[in-house]
């Protein structure tokens, strides 16, 4: 068998692209954290654009925002929780009752948060959030989020998954499975050397 | 490859090609006997594996339709996913740890031992881990068991030593264990890399599995007939109740009926007792091989549960192999603990998209959150423990859902027994206390996965109306049909049942192989 390089796919992070100024979906724009040094070493550019083929930007921003309320990570990058809206935007597109749904949910934040949503603290958000779970929008938010937001490589990065072994070196045998130096190795009875021989 | 005609009667027609069916298929094909090996899945290989949690997922499972009740929280977070098994060639010897322990003596006749038991249906094998012994030896030779023929056990990975240190500091003896994942290379197979993705399909093939061991092996000896992506639909059997043909759909959806002289069914314990209920016919009101009514009843899962730790330090515990570590201290059967039997600890790991999907179903916010947060340095462990069968745990037929093919789609009931909780509470309490013996910060208490250990619901039984087989597996009511899983279960053991399941499946080979010798099949 043989092994492959390391490959990033670039298909999977949100990008700019002129064909979002050209129709009437709606875009988010971002630029990654300062912080996010994990991410910027696989993403092409700073900047990222979400371009959604069927929500609104208020919506998708709203959408993002409530995201991260629900799986909060303080230093994981909106660019991330951005997969989470591609993913719902994509089920909006196939389906005009889950659009209108998420398009509702989206109104009854601001309702909610008397005005703007993306205006309140995290503390007052997660008070309206507490009371939406168990709702169709909360439902469908989670949902998608459990395993969009953990399943792609700028997630992986951030949370110090390795992801796909066999794509990125091979097997740990010879890359730290058992580099773990704060206890004491087990005994070679417990546990034998590994056999690394041809 | 050999093809036997659809009206050859002279075959044996093993459904489903996993540990037991697989195992089988190779066992009696060595012997000369023919064999048509019935495969719902797909073949895949090592290098088709991905080593990607969900794609795997969406690669290897069982994923039809089917519906659960009671009160095991599977049936609420996972309602249509009661067990997380294979459809694939190999079955889900392609998922499987690994992990490869003999059973324990008195866990042949728990009812003789623990006595009555409220609420639970026990019995007692009408076997004995002496009559077992040799067939275990040929197993874990076949299988390349670490620390059983010569073979040395695996190295531990950063999980382990985790693991190590915390047993030593409860007093527990822990090592890498008994493993069917080669330490080096053996029969044709290469040794451990440490991928870390074993529960996706070993991409070293250095982890036993029937897809690429048994199954060739049987394609050698030119008497083995594999057929892949049938999905089988009903057993029919004579007028004199012999079971004489099986139907099946191909992979053009297209209507087969393949005649045999003996069949062997090993679907799993869900399908295995579904396909018996789809066959009743007017001999068989309820169900194929039923006169006992325990088709279907009985369904044990293992008691199981999780814990995973955070520390200060990282750990990375998804490099290198999934579950290679084995703390036996708490196996025995001792009632002074407050339940009866036993349980097993072994480390276990998750990567970051099913430790999300698993770590609390349904859960989110800050602590969900903070968990994640923690994942490069968490550590991980698995309870497998004994539970108690009982009546009420049980597949039937759905009475409205269908599946792709218009078949009842079957239904999965299971509730804990007082036993069942009283044990996984004693190993949640000891697996917390051993992990903070080395520090860790925060201990998590993850509930049970959907079943990947399914096991009893065609048991096998001394006597034909307490149960569905006989110690060979061999039916009480149909004398040429063969239960060949690990539905065969009287009671479940604390030990991961792949090991016995095999154990089992060379035993019954050797049974068949001399019944049809002595023309009695």
């Amino acid at each position: 068998m043989t092994e492959q390089p390391i490959t990033f796919d670039a298909q999977d992070f949100p990008r700019r692209s002129r064909r979002a100024f050209l129709k009437n979906s709606g875009v988010l724009l971002g630029t990654l954290w300062a912080g996010s040094s994990a991410l910027m070493a696989l993403a092409p550019s700073r900047s990222w654009a979400l371009e959604m083929s069927t929500l609104d930007e208020a919506t998708g921003r709203n959408l993002l925002s409530f995201c991260r309320r629900i799986f909060p990570h303080d230093t994981l990058d909106d660019a991330v929780y951005a997969l989470v809206v591609k993913d719902l935007d994509a089920a909006a597109a196939k389906s005009a009752e889950v659009k209108q749904m998420l398009a509702d949910g989206s109104a009854a934040l601001d309702k909610a948060a008397g005005g703007a949503w993306l205006k309140l603290t995290p503390a007052a958000q997660d008070k309206i959030v507490a009371g939406l779970a168990g709702s169709p929008l909360f439902k469908k938010v989670h949902g998608t989020a459990v395993v969009s937001l953990y399943n792609n490589e700028l997630a992986f990065a951030h949370f110090g998954y390795e992801g796909n072994a066999f794509n990125h070196g091979g097997g740990y045998l010879l890359r730290g499975f058992n580099d773990l130096k704060w206890l004491p190795d087990p005994t070679p009875a417990a546990s034998p050397a590994p056999f690394t021989g041809a | 490859m050999v093809t036997y005609a659809h009206q050859d009667d002279s075959v044996v027609v093993i459904i489903g090609s996993g540990a037991g069916g697989g195992t089988l298929a190779n066992e009696l094909c060595q012997k000369g006997i023919k064999v048509v090996l019935l495969e719902a899945g797909k073949r895949q290989s090592p290098a088709t594996f991905i080593n990607d949690e969900w794609a795997a997922f969406g690669q290897l499972s069982w994923t039809d339709k089917r519906t659960t009740s009671g009160s095991w929280r599977v049936a609420k977070d996972f309602p249509n996913l009661p067990a997380w098994i294979c459809k694939t060639v190999g079955g889900t010897t392609t998922h499987w740890a690994g992990a490869s322990l003999r059973f324990q003596e008195h866990e042949f006749h728990v009812k003789t031992l623990y006595g009555e038991m409220a609420g639970a249906n026990l019995l007692d094998w009408p076997l004995t881990l002496k009559e077992l012994e040799p067939y275990y030896a040929r197993a874990e030779d076949k299988m390349g068991v670490t620390r059983t023929h010569d073979i040395p056990g695996l190295p531990g990975n950063n999980n382990f030593k985790v693991f190590y240190n915390g047993a030593r500091k409860m007093g527990y003896g822990a090592s890498t264990g008994h493993m069917a994942i080669n330490s080096q290379p053996r029969a044709g197979r290469g040794s451990c890399q440490q991928y870390g993705f074993c529960f996706q399909g070993c991409k070293s093939g250095a982890k036993w599995s029937t897809l690429y061991t048994e199954i060739p092996a049987a394609e050698q000896t030119g008497k083995l007939e594999l057929r892949t992506e049938c999905h089988v639909a009903r057993i029919e059997h004579d007028a004199k109740g012999r079971a004489n043909a099986v139907v099946y759909f191909d992979k053009d959806g297209k209507s087969r009926r393949q005649k045999a002289q003996v069949v062997c069914v090993a679907g799993n314990s869900i399908e295995t007792p579904r396909l018996l209920l789809l066959s009743a016919s007017n001999l068989f009101p309820d169900g194929l091989a039923n006169s006992s009514g325990q088709v279907g009843k009985n369904y044990m899962r293992h008691t199981t549960g999780s814990v995973y730790a955070t520390f200060k330090e990282e750990v990375h515990m998804y490099r290198g192999t999934t579950m290679a570590g084995i703390i036996q201290d708490e196996a025995e059967h001792n009632p002074k603990r407050g339940f009866a039997g036993g349980y097993e600890f072994e480390t276990l790991s998750l990567g970051l998209p099913f430790m999300a999907a698993f770590l609390n179903p349904g859960g989110w916010g800050k602590d969900f959150g903070e968990a994640l947060d923690n994942y490069a340095h968490m550590a991980g462990l698995w309870i497998v423990g004994e539970d108690m069968p009982q009546e009420s745990n049980r597949v039937t037929l759905h009475a409205t859902e269908k599946d792709q093919w218009g078949l009842a789609v079957p239904n999965v009931h299971y509730d804990d027994h007082a036993n069942d909780i009283a044990l996984r509470q004693h190993a949640y309490k000891q697996a917390k206390a051993l992990y903070e013996s080395v520090g860790a910060k925060k201990v998590y208490e993850v509930p049970p996965y959907p079943s990947t250990h399914n096991l009893g619901t065609c048991r096998m039984s001394a006597k034909a109306r307490d149960g569905v087989c006989n110690k060979w597996g061999q039916t009480h009511d149909v004398p040429n049909l063969f239960i060949s899983d690990g539905s065969q279960y009287t009671t479940g053991a604390a030990e991961n049942p792949t090991l016995t399941i095999v154990t089992l499946a060379i035993r019954q080979a050797e049974y068949i192989a001399k019944q049809m010798t002595a023309r009695a099949l």
